[in-house]
């Protein structure tokens, strides 16, 4: 390594200490004898990618929040100018 | 809340970690299962009479239900959790003896039935206990190193000089990629020539790895115990490359090396 410090990098999820995991899951999702299991599930699937992007959203979303307030209402614009035509419905032309 | 869900009449269910071939259950000690249960060593009666013991432990029959399991699948906490108990189980039989890890989330009724399902494939669990006896799983990962970027030069000139620039820097990123592919290629048949046998995991992304670098090999090996230090010999010949940087995790149960046929080092 050099002496200019720390290269940057590529952050995981799981961080340093926690790299083995993801060795780990490589190795438990891939392998294994799969017997069936009186309790049919399957983690076969997984894909860690996806597992790890959720881990991310979850640990960014603020908790003191109460509920993703998601805000669908549209955006009051002031009509464009004399020829804007005021759609009631604000549904698409006909 | 689910109107189906299953009746409650039944306590535990039994979580199958692995199998196991003459190991002494005392041995095997306190070894804590998920949810820290206590693990059993169950013996899988077989008409040969040849030892099988399937290792299990009691788990919340809920929270292993087809639905609860579908919610969790994604959960990196809960499947983390999961891993984890499951390799401490295998990991503690594997350096006692030999072990046939079973894949994740392997869920009975009971014992009596865990025991049936191994004993229905007795045949497979005992060529792959021959199989891995004596040897362990060693786990390469290779990056690409990063290049030095070509050398910034006079500024482009104009729009024809810029476009040239970036077509031959375009070129010869493509080119270290292709350089590093091939010797990712060239490691693992290197070292699938040391090995019992090989496979080749697919390579993880920069969000599992932790680093910029593209990984270009993830390969496992089968080895021999005491034949490790021809592995770490050869990855020390490799190190000087100039195209890839290796490393070494290991030794782990032999997770990827669980089909009855030897392999032959092809993925």
């Amino acid at each position: 390594m050099s002496a200019a410090g720390p290269e940057p990098r590529a952050v995981s999820l799981f961080g340093d200490r926690e790299v083995a995991l993801v060795d780990l899951l490589d190795r438990l999702l891939a392998g294994g004898v799969v017997l069936t299991g009186d309790i049919t599930i399957s983690l076969a699937g997984v894909d860690l990618v996806r597992v790890s992007l959720r881990a991310l959203i979850v640990s960014i979303t603020p908790v003191e929040r109460p509920e993703p307030t998601v805000v669908t209402s549209r955006v009051d614009r002031p009509a464009l100018g004399p020829g804007a035509h005021d759609d009631p419905d604000g549904g698409p032309a006909r | 809340m689910t109107a189906g869900s299953p009746p409650t009449g039944t306590a535990t269910a039994s979580y199958a970690y692995g199998v196991t071939r003459g190991l002494d259950p005392a041995a095997l000690g306190t070894v804590p299962g998920i949810g820290g249960a206590r693990v059993r060593v169950v013996p899988a009666a077989t008409d040969d009479g040849g030892g099988l013991q399937v290792l299990v432990g009691d788990v919340d029959p809920g929270e292993f239900s087809e639905h609860a399991v579908a919610e969790h699948r994604e959960d990196l906490a809960w499947l983390g959790a999961i891993a984890r108990a499951h390799h401490e189980v295998v990991a503690t039989a594997g350096a006692l003896g030999p072990v046939v890890p079973l894949a994740l989330a392997t869920v009975y009724l009971d014992d009596d039935r865990a025991a049936a399902a191994v004993a229905g494939r007795a045949a497979t669990f005992a060529a792959v206990l021959d199989r891995v006896t004596g040897r362990s799983e060693w786990g390469v990962k290779a990056f690409a190193r990063p290049r030095a970027s070509p050398p910034a030069g006079t500024p482009a000139s104009s729009g024809r000089d810029y476009l040239r620039a970036r077509r031959s820097a375009l070129r010869a990123g493509e080119t270290a990629a292709d350089d590093a592919a091939r010797a990712g290629e060239q490691l693992h048949a290197d070292l699938a020539g040391r090995a019992v046998a090989a496979r080749r995991h697919r390579p993880q992304d920069a969000a599992l790895s932790g680093r910029d670098e593209t990984m270009v090999l993830n390969g496992a090996y089968l080895v021999a115990d005491g034949d490790d230090g021809a592995l770490r010999a050869a990855l020390e010949a490799w190190s000087g490359d100039e195209r890839i940087s290796a490393e070494l995790t290991g030794p782990w149960v032999p997770y990827s090396f669980t089909d009855p046929e030897p392999g032959d080092g092809s993925p």
